[in-house]
């Protein structure tokens, strides 16, 4: 049983991280940085816990303000380029996060040991949940009433005024500007909602780990993050989710059995996927497949 | 309302739009006209802030906007539509309406009220508006599944529903049919009667001559003539520029 709540841990904590992504993706921004947003989140949680002792809640919530903060002040010189590189742009700060921790020490004693993190060695005993007694159970459901939370958040945003100026500006920026749409402060504030979100599933990923390191949080998380709404389509948020379930699921956990061969055929099967359903696993068609499905049809 | 004062935009060695200076009267319908590639899409485009002028200044309403950002531009009143339709295909047409209306309208309402606001402020506005473009059936559908001239009105409704005083208009009528032209420029007197000025830059004669009020003509980025449509129709130098010299 276990194993099927760390898979949906896992599965719940990379749903927040696409999440990330997919805000920023909707303003047509590909972002590398998300792994740097998620790895903030995640040492600035622990440390909250671990070192303030604080409820686990209000530091999530000021970790992935922080992320937020950090993610508004990158937003405004890296979203000055665009495409390729604006990739790179994002990428180096991501790996500038990931360095930064690898440098950074702040150790208290607590009791007889030494706690916080300490560089490469990352950031170890970050116990909030067995300490107080959480069952791994109780921390699925912790992470999925998050989930839950800041999907029924996308999903409402996308409905209203501020999702079709997103997509508006994802579209054609100069359209976008020509009928009165400030480009920074749309790109900028998608950042921002990112960052935010990024931040708080790494608040989530550390605590249930217990042990993060810098290592967690290089090229290959952002490349994760980001191809999570490229797989799923920018149709819905549900998209991203089934993209999760798809990689970390089926592609990660089933071909398990193969080894190193697994990242070889995990490859192939995501251009595959590009290339049968190039608006994502789940785009607009299967979107009114499904309305029909429930008796609602398109307008 | 609108000045150009001495507008220039040099591309290297290119003069696109040179020394430009015309005045665009309140409640006038306004004609920009000449050949291809005589710096009327440019001219525009500074005007809205597309690019930066090379030198020169755009006053609108007395206020100098020269080489405001485009979404400022927006919010001083004045709006556009493009040559080569640019509407956001992956929206719907009732969205495509929704986005545009966040600047004139809503000013005073603060950022948040901006960026959340549009429906409860415009909901009427742009059922008036999908009426007056004919697409009030269509309003659920996706912009990119619109016919053609479809398309055209949807984009002169967008610019619409920002609430501008002066609405630009580069070649609304470009790939139309007569029948469509037509109804293009009842539309534009109809809009007249709202009190709107309009800066229209066209090809086809016929709809420039029948709606304009003053007609200006560019050749190579200059005004060459400037006048009512009657005097235009008559006045050699344009007829040369658009037909080439007599002896020739």
């Amino acid at each position: 049983m276990d194993f099927y709540y760390g898979m949906a841990q896992l599965i719940g904590v990379h749903t927040l991280l696409g999440l990330s992504a997919y805000v920023v993706l909707l303003t047509g921004q590909v972002s590398m940085a998300q792994a740097g947003f998620f790895a903030i989140g995640a040492y600035l949680g622990g440390m909250l816990t671990v070192l303030a002792g604080w409820h686990i809640v209000p530091a999530m919530l000021l970790a992935a303000a922080a992320s937020a903060v950090v993610a508004t002040i990158v937003g405004f010189p890296a979203l000055r380029v665009k495409g390729l590189m604006l990739v790179v742009a994002t990428l180096a700060f991501g790996e500038a996060v990931r360095i930064f921790w690898f440098n950074f020490d702040y150790q208290i004693a607590k009791g007889n040991i030494q706690v916080g993190p300490l560089g490469g060695e990352g950031f170890k005993q970050i116990r909030y949940f067995p300490e107080n007694g959480w069952s791994t159970g109780e921390v699925a459901i912790f992470i999925w009433v998050w989930v839950v939370i800041v999907m029924a958040a996308i999903w409402w945003m996308d409905r209203s005024r501020v999702g079709s100026v997103l997509r508006a500006v994802g579209e054609d920026e100069l359209a976008a500007q020509s009928v009165g749409i400030n480009l920074t402060a749309v790109k900028v504030s998608a950042m921002t909602i990112g960052g935010f979100i990024a931040g708080l599933g790494g608040g989530i990923y550390a605590h249930y780990t217990t042990h993060i390191e810098h290592l967690n949080f290089g090229v290959i998380l952002a490349t994760f993050a980001i191809a999570y709404p490229i797989l799923g389509g920018l149709s819905s948020v549900i998209g991203v989710l089934i993209a999760v379930i798809f990689i970390q699921g089926f592609l990660v956990e089933v071909l398990r059995f193969m080894g190193d061969w697994r990242n070889l055929l995990f490859g192939a099967l995501i251009v595959l996927a590009m290339n049968v359903r190039p608006d994502g696993l789940f785009d607009a068609r299967a979107t009114r497949t499904i309305r029909r499905l429930f008796g609602r049809q398109d307008a | 309302m609108l000045e150009l004062r001495n507008l220039s935009k040099h591309f290297g060695g290119v003069k696109a739009v040179d020394d430009l200076t015309l005045t665009v009267n309140e409640g006038e319908i306004f004609g920009l006209i000449g050949p291809n590639g005589s710096g009327k899409s440019t001219t525009v485009n500074l005007i809205c802030g597309v690019f930066p002028t090379t030198s020169g200044a755009v006053l609108f309403e007395g206020r100098d906007i020269t080489d405001a950002p485009s979404h400022r531009v927006v919010a001083a009143g004045i709006t556009r539509t493009f040559q080569n339709i640019r509407l956001f295909g992956d929206l719907t047409v009732w969205q495509n309406l929704w986005v545009s209306q966040n600047s004139a309208a809503e000013r005073g309402k603060g950022w948040f009220g901006r960026w959340l606001g549009g429906d409860r402020v415009g909901r009427g506005d742009a059922e008036d508006l999908l009426k007056f473009a004919g697409l009030e059936h269509r309003s659920g559908e996706l912009a990119r599944n619109l016919a053609f001239g479809e398309q055209r009105r949807l984009e002169m409704a967008r610019a619409l529903a920002a609430q501008p005083r002066l609405l630009l208009l580069d070649e609304p009528a470009a790939g139309m049919n007569a029948e469509e032209v037509s109804q293009l420029a009842a539309r534009i007197k109809a809009l007249r009667k709202y009190g709107m000025t309009i800066l229209l830059v066209e090809h086809v004669m016929e709809l420039v001559m029948g709606v304009t009020d003053r007609i200006a003509v560019l050749n190579f980025g200059q005004k060459i003539a400037e006048g009512a449509p009657a005097e235009i129709r008559e006045n050699p130098a344009v007829r040369t520029a658009y037909l080439g010299t007599a002896d020739a």
